[in-house]
C-alpha cells in the first residue's frame, strides 16, 4: 500500500514535470498537433451536426432513393388520379351546361306552344268586325286554321291565347272560346311570316271573303313586331300520360 | 501542459470558426480525430511511465492519423469502407481505454 501510495506521488511529480513550459521543439511540435486535433474534434463535431446524407453509406443512401422514388411513384399516381376526376367534373361540368341551355331552348319553345310564356315577333292583327252578329265558332275556326297553315305560331283572340287545346262554341251574343264569351269586333293577333299569313287571310274564297259574305268587315294589318301577351295555365293532365320513350329527342 | 492548452484553444477555434469539412477529407476526419485520440492517450501513459518522447510522439500522432485515413480509403475501395471504419473505431477505442487504465492506475491507484 505505501508502496503503490509511492508511486503514486511519483506518477503526479512526473505529471507535474511534464506540464512545466519547457520550449523545446519537440514542444512546440507537439503544441500545434494538439491545437490540429482539437480543431479537427469541433470542425468534425460541427461537421456531423449539419450534414444530412453526405456521411451515409452507400446502401443506405440506395434505401433512400428507394424510399423517395416510392413516395415519388405514389404522388405521381395521385396526381394522375386527381387530374383525372378533374377533367371529368370538368366535362360533367360542360356537359351540365349544354343539357342545360338546350332543356332551356326546348322549354323556351313549349312554352310558347302551350301559351305559358308572353311571345313577340313580326305578324298580322287581324280585326273582324261584325254588326250583324253572324260571324259563327266554325268561321272562327276556319280562320284559326288558315293562320296555322299559313305558319303562325303564336295567336291570340280577344286576349285570349289560342293553343292546341282551345275550341270554340256559339253562344250567346257572340262566340266561346274555351267556355269564355268573347263578341264582336274579334281581333286576332298572329305571330308569322306577315305577308304569307296576311295573303293567307286575303285569298279569294278565304277568312276575308268569308266574313264579307256575311255581313262583316276583316281588316289585315301586317307589323313588324306583335305582342302576344295573353297567357293560359297548364293544368296537369288527368288521364293522359306519357309512354316511356327509349329515344331522346 | 503547453500542448493541451493548444489542445482547448484548437477547439475553442474550431467552435468559433465554425469550419466547413472539405469534401475529399470528410470520410478520414472522424477516424483521423480517434486515431489522434488514441497517440495523446499514449502519450499521457508514457509520460507517467518516464518514459515520454517528444519525437516519439509526433510520429506516434502523425503515423495512427496517416495509417488510419489510409485503412479508411483502402476499405472504400475494396468496398468494405463501413466495417473497416467500425473496426478501426473498435481496436483504437480498445487501446484508449487501455491507455486510460493504465493512467488511471499510476494516478490513482485504482
Amino acid at each position: 500500500m505505501s508502496t503503490q501510495g509511492h508511486d503514486s506521488q511519483r506518477s503526479w511529480r512526473r505529471l507535474r514535470r511534464a506540464g512545466k513550459p519547457r520550449p523545446t521543439k519537440g514542444t512546440v511540435l507537439a503544441t500545434l498537433l494538439a491545437l490540429g486535433l482539437g480543431f479537427a474534434i469541433a470542425a468534425q463535431v460541427h461537421q456531423t451536426s449539419i450534414e444530412g446524407l453526405e456521411d451515409l453509406r452507400e446502401d443506405e443512401l440506395i434505401r433512400i432513393l428507394d424510399t423517395v422514388d416510392q413516395d415519388g411513384n405514389r404522388l405521381a399516381e395521385e396526381i394522375q388520379a386527381l387530374r383525372l376526376s378533374r377533367d371529368r367534373l370538368q366535362s360533367d361540368t360542360t356537359s351540365l351546361t349544354e343539357a342545360r341551355e338546350a332543356a332551356q331552348q326546348r322549354l323556351d319553345s313549349l312554352a310558347i306552344l302551350a301559351g305559358t310564356a308572353p311571345a313577340k315577333g313580326p305578324g298580322i292583327v287581324l280585326t273582324i268586325r261584325d254588326p250583324e252578329n253572324r260571324v259563327t265558332a266554325p268561321l272562327l275556326l276556319d280562320t284559326l286554321q288558315e293562320l296555322r297553315d299559313a305558319g303562325a305560331e303564336a295567336i291570340e283572340i280577344n286576349s285570349i291565347r289560342v293553343v292546341a287545346s282551345t275550341f270554340f262554341t256559339d253562344g250567346e251574343g257572340g262566340i266561346s272560346i274555351s267556355g269564355t264569351e268573347v263578341s264582336a269586333p274579334y281581333v286576332v293577333t298572329a305571330i308569322g311570316d306577315g305577308s304569307t299569313l296576311a295573303s293567307a287571310m286575303e285569298i279569294p274564297g278565304g277568312v276575308t271573303n268569308s266574313v264579307r259574305s256575311v255581313g262583316g268587315e276583316a281588316g289585315v294589318e301586317t307589323k313588324d313586331e306583335v305582342t302576344v301577351s295573353a297567357l293560359r295555365s297548364v293544368s296537369e293532365p288527368q288521364y293522359a300520360r306519357p309512354v316511356p320513350s327509349s329515344t331522346t329527342s | 501542459m503547453i500542448p493541451a492548452l493548444g489542445l482547448v484553444v484548437g477547439i475553442v477555434v474550431g467552435v468559433l470558426l465554425q469550419p466547413e469539412v472539405p469534401l475529399w477529407l470528410q470520410p478520414y476526419l472522424p477516424i483521423a480525430v480517434i486515431a489522434a485520440l488514441d497517440a495523446v492517450f499514449g502519450a499521457v501513459r508514457a509520460v507517467l511511465d518516464g518514459i515520454f518522447n517528444d519525437k516519439v510522439f509526433v510520429i506516434s500522432f502523425l503515423s495512427n492519423v496517416v495509417v488510419a485515413g489510409f485503412i479508411v480509403y483502402l476499405g472504400d475501395q475494396l468496398g468494405v469502407g463501413s466495417q473497416l471504419s467500425t473496426g478501426v473505431v473498435v481496436v483504437l477505442g480498445v487501446r484508449i481505454f487501455s491507455n486510460v487504465a493504465s493512467i488511471r492506475r499510476h494516478l490513482f491507484n485504482a
